[in-house]
């Protein structure tokens, strides 16, 4: 379908951005690879009444290594991420998590920031985000990603607010992410990544409620020495998923711990 | 030097340069000067009564044209939606229905508004401003309780929700056949509803020249004349009146065989409104609109012997029509006729059922009613089989109709043309490597790993069809097929055909067909189709793999006639009795003196001069029709091969393997092309396709290609893919139709495979689609 009209401006800097987001009020929207906000706009489930272009910002299109931080820019593009030495190197499961969002297309086009901040409850880096206590960095602060993603497409940024830069910790121990999904391109079902870091496990799990989900249970057990098996039934602890056309909630439920326990085996290298 | 060079090689598809580069003409890519966008209004409801529409915010929008209820096209357009009289049924209540609704609106997305603007935003955004005051009706969804008396009706103050209700064959015919048997088996077998999904939707541009009272359309059709004579009659006009043009088809699996009601309104706008008017659907209008497959449920049940002998079906079909008739809705009964399948019965019984839902209507869908009747009767045989502890190889072997057999009259009267259905079944079992890949099976299970395997030894009818079959079933005119050979002056050739392609790349195969019997090079031969201005009278369109069983050999034969007329002239120029003239390699020469000949060329160019024959007119063209005396039956034998995950109840195909019998082969490649995406289609419907609605309120849940999963390439598994070759007696090419093929045999191969691989957990059938979500539900016993 045909988006409702709507005015367009382009930045060319954060500054102007955020200027122009107050000067067109609550109902203007970034414009990041628009792979998220086109289709929502095409079926009018969006109507923003202007779009405030940022991909020409070229200084938010960066990856970063800074000590035991990943600087990720905002305007990064999957592709790039999925493709980055840097990230391979210092974070080698961003760079798993890149290449299986959606289709080539997807990849590259889509970016960091705007998967932050469009907060679909299937978006992967969220999950990632979360369980390794990455910070979100904005024009205005830095908020940290336990503090950022309050409901289903909901998150702490104010309506000027634009995110600049995804702050990840390096970790290069074990890792998996286990993306249960029917077709090559499709949103996870069910998504669980595993990172093994300072001699613990973080857990995250993607779609399985109305934000991403940090598995402490389960994080928890294997820290007391649980096998994987036997700690990955603690996944599904406090989810209450809600159902959908490819899933029923007991077996998102389900699929939670399977996957959990094959993420952690996979992030060993047993199958 | 061979008789044949180009029939039987693997040409590159003609049309493919201009399709892959970007070079086709879609309907999008039409446009004319002054042209108006309509965006449609489309009830949100699945059942309401219309109490008012206020248009006056829409009208006063920006670049709106015009805005038009139902009201506006009173004068405009006659008569009701055309509904075939197929299988003329003993009950038959065919609501009527007018391409805009007035009062009372019976599915998701049928049309109440037309809003006409100078570009196709500002249609959209005056659809957006039109305010409609609906009250909402009950929407019937279910089937069974459609049935049931003194519920809601689909249209309000109708009798009842049966469109029809036809016994074939009573239960009577079957009596004895269970009466021996040793056991019985009896399953409810779902048909899920499925969205054609075209990769071109569908459009339709319409200009009405005021003062030459001439309508064009420009519309992506399968069938342009059938068009011509449906619009022409609703509009008054003749049908020399009106032109109606189908460039390149992206794509139609049925679903642009009948007319719809844009194909009605669009033209009436653009006369009301004097100017040009477009419209293209969007990817929602399709999935929402445009007529569903399948949509069916089947209470099967069979009686066989200890020793695996088939002896009796008896089969009803309750399917889903709509909320209207469409256009060839009821042919979809064919599953009934066709449930025997590949094998020998004492008796079968079968009653149809069509009901009305508040849905949008069904109408043919690749197959349709022939892959439901493969289904049916290959999950069935498998079922016996299961009970009797046999090898679902051989329970088929046992039954299979046999060679000697043919010309085979079936149960219902139908006279099977030809077949080899053994042939075919152990050509895949080897190719398959049956023997081992039960080994690995055994192996497997030990591991707790569930591998499974599943046959699907199809058959189908097609090619429509006889004159004396189809004129009753479409209310007069005969499925039969025309075409005219066109030969210029210099000797190159257009040939018109009636059929049409959407995919099926006519271009090249039926230019093969004619260079090879004219012996000129495949290049001199321009063929064309999709215009009504061109070309023959009538063209029948494409659709029940018809095209080359019947347009085919309606070219043949017209250049039968035109080598015909050439073997006169060339006796002439060469001074040789008529009877002397053989025609060989492009060639007129004199039996036995290879000398005096005169190419074809030449008598082409000498057509059109004065020294003519006494009493022959110049030229060098002809057009033939082809009645064919029976439907061609091809068949074969698919194997699917697949790993449900134990955990997760994800079911993946490991690979398939296809093996069917077509008859002669024009062009493999293109045979094989059309396998590979009638087995693609298949798979999505047995693994993830399905239309769902919300059971209480009839809001259509999948209306995005998120939602509404086809597969993608990354889903689908390698394919081996083998003939055997039994030409059909029915038509001098030996040929048959293979264009729904794939599509007919391989959702039971999947399920089939699917239930074999969970057999030790004691499941015996699974429902389409299967889903992890599903199968993980049947697997932990609880079910889904
Ligand atoms: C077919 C398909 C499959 C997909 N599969 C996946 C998948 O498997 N996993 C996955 O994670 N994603 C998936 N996506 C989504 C994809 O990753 C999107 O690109 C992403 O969700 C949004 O990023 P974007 O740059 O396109 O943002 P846009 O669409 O431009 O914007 C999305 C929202 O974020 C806001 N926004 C964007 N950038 C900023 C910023 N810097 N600051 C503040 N607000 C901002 C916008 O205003 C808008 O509200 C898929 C998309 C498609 C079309």
């Amino acid at each position: 379908m045909i988006p409702a009209a709507f005015e367009y401006a382009r930045a060319s800097s954060v500054e102007e951005a955020s200027n122009l987001l107050s000067k067109f009020g609550e109902d203007a929207k970034v414009l990041a690879g628009g792979h998220s906000l086109i289709p929502l706009m095409r079926l009018r489930l969006a109507q923003p009444s202007a779009l405030v272009d940022i991909n020409g910002l070229k200084d938010l299109d960066h990856i970063k290594e800074d000590g035991r931080k990943l600087r990720v820019g905002a305007l990064t593009r999957h592709v790039t991420i999925q493709n980055s030495s840097t990230v391979k190197e210092k974070l080698p499961l961003l760079a798993e998590i890149a290449g299986e969002v959606g289709d080539n297309q997807v990849r590259n086009m889509g970016t960091m920031g705007g998967v932050i901040a469009h907060a679909d409850a299937a978006g992967d880096y969220p999950t990632l985000a979360l369980m390794l206590d990455a910070d979100i960095v904005t024009n205005q602060r830095t908020i940290p990603a336990n503090e950022f993603f309050k409901d289903l497409f909901t998150t702490a940024l104010a309506p000027d607010e634009i995110v600049t830069e995804v702050v990840f910790p390096v970790a290069t121990g074990a890792h998996k992410y286990v993306k249960f999904r029917r077709r090559l391109f499709d949103w996870a079902i069910v998504g669980v990544a595993a990172q093994k870091m300072n001699g613990g496990w973080r857990i995250g799990l993607t779609n399985v409620g109305p934000t991403p989900v940090r598995a402490t249970a389960v994080e928890e057990a294997l820290h007391k020495g649980a096998q994987p098996e036997e700690a990955a039934q603690h996944a599904s602890d406090e989810l209450d998923p809600a159902g959908d056309l490819r899933a029923s909630p007991e077996y998102k439920k389900h699929l939670a711990r399977v996957l959990t326990k094959r993420a952690i085996n996979q992030a060993e290298g047993r199958q | 030097m061979a008789v044949s060079q180009l029939v039987g090689a693997k040409i590159h598809r003609r049309e493919d340069p201009r399709l892959i580069t970007g070079h086709g003409h879609y309907i999008d890519d039409f446009t004319r000067q002054g042209a108006a966008y309509v965006a449609f209004v489309r009830s949100p409801h699945a059942h309401a009564r219309i109490k008012s529409i206020d248009i006056t915010d829409a009208s006063k929008a920006p670049g709106v044209a015009g805005v038009y209820t139902a009201r506006d096209f009173k004068g405009q357009l006659a008569g009701t939606h055309p509904a075939a009289p197929a299988f003329v049924a003993e009950k038959k209540y065919i609501p009527e229905r007018f391409p805009i609704a007035e009062k009372e609106v019976c599915y998701q997305g049928e049309i109440v508004a037309a809003v006409l603007a100078d570009t196709k935003g500002q249609a959209a955004d005056g659809a957006n401003l039109i305010q409609v005051d609906y009250e909402e009706l009950p929407a019937v969804m279910d089937l069974e309780k459609a049935l049931k008396d003194g519920g809601p009706k689909v249209h309000d103050g109708a009798a009842d929700n049966v469109s029809w209700d036809l016994t074939f064959t009573g239960p009577d015919v079957t009596d004895a056949a269970f009466k021996e048997a040793d056991v019985v088996v009896k399953q409810r077998i779902l048909q899920n509803r499925l969205a054609p999904v075209p990769m071109e939707p569908r459009g339709v541009l319409a200009e009405y020249e005021t003062y030459d009272k001439k309508l064009t359309i420009w519309m992506s059709s399968q069938s342009p004349h059938f068009i011509r004579l449906f619009v022409s009659g609703a509009m008054g006009l003749k049908e020399s009146q009106v032109r109606v043009i189908s460039p390149d088809v992206g794509g139609g699996f049925g679903s642009k065989i009948s007319p719809y009601p844009e194909d009605y309104l669009v033209p009436a706008l653009s006369r009301l409104a004097e100017r040009p008017v477009k419209w293209i659907e969007t990817r929602t209008e399709s999935i929402q609109n445009a007529t569903h497959g399948r949509g069916q449920y089947y209470d099967v049940e069979v009686a066989a012997k200890t020793d695996g002998t088939l002896l009796g079906l008896r089969v009803t079909q309750f399917l889903d029509v709509g909320a209207y008739c469409g256009t060839f809705s009821a042919f979809q009964a064919c599953a009934c006729l066709m449930a025997g399948g590949a094998y020998k019965w004492k008796g079968i019984s079968a009653r149809t059922i069509g009901i009305l839902t508040n849905r949008v209507p069904t109408d043919p869908y690749r197959g349709a009613g022939r892959p439901e009747a493969t289904h049916l009767v290959e999950r069935m045989v498998d079922l016996v089989a299961g009970e009797l502890k046999m090898d679902p190889v051989e329970i088929r072997r046992k039954n299979f109709i046999q060679p000697q057999d043919f010309p085979f009259t079936q149960n219902f009267g139908l006279v099977v043309d030809s077949g080899d259905y053994e042939k075919a079944l152990d050509v895949a079992v080897k190719l398959a490597g049956y023997d081992d890949l039960r080994k690995k099976q055994a192996d497997l299970r030990k591991q707790g790993k569930y591998l499974g395997i599943g046959l699907s030894t199809w058959i189908e009818l097609c090619g429509f069809g006889p004159s004396a079959a189809t004129a009753p079933a479409t209310g007069g005119i005969a499925l039969v097929e025309s075409a005219q050979v066109r030969v210029t002056p210099t000797g190159s050739v257009i040939v018109y055909t009636g059929t049409h392609s959407h995919g099926q790349g006519h271009e090249t195969t039926f230019s093969q067909l004619a260079a090879d019997q004219l012996g000129v090079p495949y290049e001199s031969i321009e063929l064309r189709h999709g215009d009504t201005s061109e070309g023959t009278a009538f063209g029948y369109g494409t659709y029940g793999s018809r095209s080359l069983a019947v347009g085919g050999v309606a070219i043949s034969k017209a250049v039968g006639k035109v080598i015909d007329k050439g073997k006169k002239l060339a006796a002439h120029m060469l001074e040789a009795a008529e009877e002397d003239v053989v025609y060989e390699h492009g060639s007129f020469h004199v039996k036995g003196s290879p000398d005096k000949a005169k190419a074809f060329g030449e008598v082409a160019f000498a057509s059109y001069g004065m020294s003519l024959p006494e009493g022959m007119e110049q030229g060098l063209e002809a057009v033939a029709y082809f009645d064919p005396p029976n439907l061609v039956w091809p068949f074969g034998t698919h194997i699917a091969v697949v790993e449900v995950d134990a955990e997760t109840g994800s079911a993946k195909l490991e690979k398939y393997i296809a093996v069917d019998d077509c008859g002669n082969i024009i062009n493999p490649m293109i045979v094989d092309g059309q396998i590979h995406g009638g087995i693609a289609q298949a798979i999505g419907q047995a693994l993830y396709e399905e239309v769902v609605y919300d059971e209480d309120t009839g809001q259509l849940k999948t209306g995005t290609m998120i939602d509404y999963m086809v597969p993608s390439a990354g889903e689908i598994p390698p394919m081996s893919l083998d003939h055997t070759v039994t030409p059909s007696p029915t038509n001098d090419l030996g040929v048959k139709g293979i264009g729904e093929a794939g599509t007919i045999a391989a959702s039971a191969a999947v399920i089939n495979a699917i239930c074999d691989a969970l057999s030790p957990l004691g499941i015996k059938h699974v429902d389409m689609p299967a889903t992890p979500d599903r199968l993980w539900h049947m697997m932990k016993g609880t079910s889904k």
